[in-house]
C-alpha cells in the first residue's frame, strides 16, 4: 500500500488572544486523501472544516494562532517547512478554490494579470506566452471568448464566469492536491451543478486530489469518495460515500441528512432541523461536545471524550457512544427526554 | 479619458462662476469698504466719493460685476487697492513660492507617509505601529506655526545647516524662467541654485508637512488593514506569489483609493494654509500678501484669490478623479 498524498494527523487550531480565553477551532482531525481521490469534510459553519484548509495551506495568521498535529504531504511535513518553501508549494503544488468568487478576485487587477501572476511565479512564463496560456487556460475551465475576458475585472464576469476564472487559476499549475472551501455556497443552483462538474471533469483527468469542505451534503454524493464530518472541530464519522448515504451511524449525520428539504415530502410536512446552534457545546474533555443537541444521548456521553470505533463495517469510523445501528430507535424521530436529564445533570455540576 | 477631462472642465464653468457671484455679493455687504480703508480714519465726505467713483465703486453691483467678468476673461484680475499695481502681475510673482512650497510638503508627507502607514500596518502593535500613530497624532496637535518656530530654531539658527529665512540667498546669480525656483535651476544647468532653493525649502515645507503627514499615515495604515483582511489578499497568498507582487499588486493597489483622495484634499488646504508657515520664514509666497489684503480690504486681492484657490481645489479634484478612473476600473465611464 503506498502511502497517502496528504495524511493529516492529529491537526489542532487554537486561536489565543491577548487577555482573552484560548479558542480550539480545531481539536485533533485525522485524515488521509489519496492521489485522484475526492475526499469530503462536512460540517456547519463554526465546525472548523474552513480553518482545518486554511492551516493546511498555511494561510493562517502568524500571530494569535497555534497549530499544532502533524500534516505530511507527499512525505514532507508542512507544518516543518519554512516560509518560504511553503510558499513556493503553494499555488504549484497545492492549490485552493474559495467560496465567495467575487470577493477572492481582486477587484482593480484584470483577469488576464491574476492569471499570468501565477504562471509567472511558479512555472516562469511572460509576456504572449502566459497570456496564451491564461487564455486556454480560462477556455479549459468553460470561459467562452477568453481572449476578450482576460482584458477583463472581476466585475465584468457572472458570479460563475467568476469561479471558474478561480478555478483556472488553482489550477493553472496542474496542482496535485486541490482544495475547495465551499466553492459552490455563492452560486446558483444551476451554475453550482455546473462548477461541480468541471471539478470532477479536472480531477478524472489529471488525477488531482481533491479536499472538498462544504455543509452541503447534495455536494458529498455527488462528488465524494471518502466523508469525513466533523462536529466542534473533531471528527465524528468517517466512511465511504456509500457506507454514510446507506447507514448513517453518528446522530449529527443523522442530523444533517434530515434536514436536507425533500421536493418529494407531503405539503406541510415540517423540517427536521438539528435542535440547538454548534455554540451549544460542551468542551471534548467533558464528554461528547454533541451531547447537548443529541437526540440519543444517555448519561454515559459525559464520561469523556469518546473514541473513535468501528461499529459495523471495515473503514466506517464514528465517535459515538450510543451508535444509531440499524433497528435501534427511529432515526428521525428521536426522543427528547434526555435532554431534561443533562440539564440536570449540569446544574447540579 | 479626454472626454472625461473636457467633460470635467465644462462643469467647471457653473462652478466659478456662481462663486464669483457669492464672493462679490458677500464683499459688498462688508462694513467699511476700500475707500475707508485707503483714506483712514479723517476723510471728508467727498474725498470719499471721488475715490469710489476713481474705482469704479459707485455703479451699480450688476454692472461692477459684469465689468468684473470681463476683465476676468481678459486674465485683468483688477488693480490692487493697496499696491496700485495690476492683481494679476501681484500674483505671478508670489504663486510660484507658495505652489512650490505646497507640492515639497505634500510630497515629503507622500514619500514618508505611505511606507509608514503601509509598514505599521503590516506590523500591527510592534513598536513601529505605536510610534507612528502616536507620532502622528503629535503630528495632528502641534500647531504648524509652532513648529516652524521650533524647527528654525533648532536646524537654522541654533545648528545652522540650513538657511533661516528666504527662498534664495541673497547675491546667488541664478536666472529666473517660471519663478519656480528648483524647476529653473533644473532648466538652465544652474545646478547650485537649484540646491540653493531646496535647502531653503526643506524646513518650511517640513513643518508645513506635519498635518498632512499624520493624516496620511493613518489613512494608509487603517486603509491597509482592511485591506489586508480582504479575501483576494488571501487568494493572492494561497497563489504562492511573492511578497513583492502581493504588497503592490493586491495590498497597496486597493488601499491607495481613499489615500489618494485625501491627498487631493490635503494638497488644496496647504496652498491656502501656508500663510503662517510662511511668515515665520519669510519665504515671500503669497500668505503676507493675502494678510495686508485682508486689513486693507483689499477687493480685488481677496476675490482674485478665493478665485484661485477655488479652481486649484477644482483642478486637483478632476486629478483625483483621473487618477481614481486609472486605478479602480469600477468607476470607469464607458
Amino acid at each position: 500500500m503506498t502511502q497517502p498524498l496528504l495524511s493529516v494527523d492529529e491537526l489542532t487550531v487554537t486561536f489565543t488572544g491577548r487577555g482573552r480565553r484560548d479558542v480550539q477551532a480545531v481539536s485533533g482531525v485525522s485524515f488521509s486523501v489519496d492521489q485522484g481521490q475526492v475526499v469530503g469534510l462536512v460540517g456547519e459553519s463554526g465546525c472548523g472544516k474552513s480553518v482545518t484548509s486554511l492551516a493546511l495551506m498555511g494561510l493562517l495568521p502568524d500571530r494569535g494562532v497555534r497549530v499544532g498535529g502533524r500534516a505530511e504531504y507527499d512525505g514532507t511535513d508542512l507544518f516543518g517547512l519554512s516560509p518560504s518553501r511553503r510558499r513556493a508549494l503553494r499555488g504549484s503544488q497545492l492549490a485552493m478554490i474559495f467560496q465567495d468568487p467575487l470577493s477572492s478576485l481582486n477587484p482593480v487587477v484584470p483577469i488576464g494579470v491574476q492569471v499570468t501572476e501565477i504562471l509567472a511565479r511558479h512555472r516562469g512564463m511572460k509576456g504572449e506566452a502566459a497570456r496564451k496560456e491564461a487564455a486556454s487556460l480560462l477556455d479549459r475551465v468553460g470561459i467562452p471568448d477568453p481572449r476578450r475576458r482576460l482584458k477583463e475585472y472581476p466585475h465584468q464576469l457572472s458570479g460563475g464566469m467568476r469561479q471558474r476564472a478561480l478555478i483556472a487559476m488553482a489550477v493553472a499549475c496542474a496542482p496535485r492536491l486541490l482544495i475547495a472551501d465551499e466553492p459552490t455556497t455563492a452560486l446558483d443552483v444551476t451554475i453550482q451543478a455546473q462548477i461541480l462538474e468541471l471539478l470532477k471533469e479536472l480531477v478524472d483527468q489529471e488525477g488531482t486530489a481533491l479536499l472538498m469542505i462544504t455543509h452541503d451534503l447534495g455536494v458529498v454524493a455527488g462528488l465524494c469518495d471518502e466523508v469525513n464530518v466533523l462536529y466542534a472541530g473533531k471528527v465524528v464519522e468517517s466512511a465511504g460515500r456509500r457506507d454514510l448515504f446507506a447507514a448513517p451511524t453518528h446522530p449529527y449525520t443523522h442530523g444533517l441528512l434530515n434536514s436536507i428539504p425533500r421536493l418529494d415530502a407531503p405539503r406541510g410536512e415540517p423540517l427536521h432541523p438539528i435542535r440547538g446552534s454548534i455554540n451549544d457545546n460542551i468542551a471534548w474533555a467533558d464528554g461528547c461536545a454533541f451531547a447537548p443537541r443529541c437526540d440519543f444521548y444517555t448519561l454515559e456521553c459525559l464520561a469523556g471524550t469518546p473514541g473513535l470505533s468501528e461499529p459495523r463495517a471495515a473503514g466506517h469510523q464514528v465517535r459515538c457512544v450510543n451508535p444509531v445501528l440499524p433497528g435501534s430507535a427511529g432515526a428521525t424521530g428521536g426522543t427528547t427526554g434526555g435532554t431534561a436529564g443533562l440539564e440536570k445533570t449540569e446544574a447540579t455540576s | 479619458m479626454l472626454r472625461l477631462v473636457v467633460r470635467r472642465l465644462l462643469q467647471l464653468i457653473p462652478t466659478l462662476l456662481g462663486l464669483s457671484v457669492l464672493l462679490f455679493v458677500w464683499l459688498n455687504r462688508l462694513p467699511g469698504g476700500p475707500a475707508a480703508a485707503m483714506l483712514g480714519e479723517r476723510a471728508t465726505e467727498a474725498d470719499r466719493i471721488r475715490i469710489e467713483a476713481a474705482l469704479g465703486l459707485d455703479q451699480p453691483l450688476y454692472v461692477q460685476y459684469g465689468r468684473f467678468i470681463k476683465r476676468l476673461f481678459e486674465l485683468d484680475l483688477g488693480t490692487s487697492s493697496q499696491t496700485g499695481q495690476p492683481v494679476w502681475e501681484e500674483f505671478t510673482q508670489r504663486f510660484p513660492a507658495t505652489v512650490e512650497l505646497a507640492l515639497f510638503a505634500i510630497l515629503i508627507a507622500v514619500a514618508v507617509g505611505i511606507p509608514l502607514g503601509y509598514f505599521a500596518a503590516r506590523r500591527r502593535g510592534s513598536w513601529l505601529d505605536v510610534a507612528a500613530v502616536s507620532g502622528s497624532l503629535l503630528g495632528i496637535c502641534i500647531p504648524v506655526f509652532f513648529l516652524a518656530f521650533l524647527l528654525r530654531a533648532v536646524f537654522a539658527v541654533q545648528l545652522g545647516w540650513f538657511p533661516s529665512f528666504g527662498r534664495q540667498t541673497t547675491g546667488i546669480n541664478a536666472t529666473e524662467v517660471t519663478g519656480f525656483f528648483v524647476l529653473d535651476g533644473v532648466l538652465t544647468g544652474e545646478w547650485d541654485a537649484s540646491w540653493d532653493a531646496v535647502m531653503h525649502l526643506i524646513l518650511p515645507a517640513l513643518a508645513l508637512a506635519s498635518i498632512p503627514l499624520a493624516t496620511i499615515v493613518r489613512m494608509t495604515r487603517a486603509s491597509v488593514l482592511e485591506v489586508l483582511g480582504e479575501d483576494y489578499v488571501r487568494t493572492a497568498e494561497s497563489k504562492g506569489l511573492d511578497r513583492r507582487v502581493i504588497r503592490g499588486r493586491h495590498v497597496l493597489r486597493n488601499a491607495m483609493l481613499p489615500v489618494v483622495t485625501a491627498v487631493g484634499l490635503l494638497t488644496g488646504s496647504l496652498l491656502s494654509g501656508a500663510v503662517l508657515t510662511e511668515s515665520v520664514f519669510a519665504f515671500g509666497g503669497i500668505g503676507s500678501f493675502l494678510r495686508t489684503a485682508i486689513d486693507g480690504r483689499d477687493y480685488p486681492v481677496l476675490v482674485g484669490f478665493i478665485l484661485f484657490i477655488a479652481l486649484t481645489y477644482v483642478i486637483i479634484n478632476l486629478l483625483v478623479d483621473l487618477a481614481y478612473n486609472l486605478i479602480d476600473p469600477r468607476v470607469r465611464v464607458h
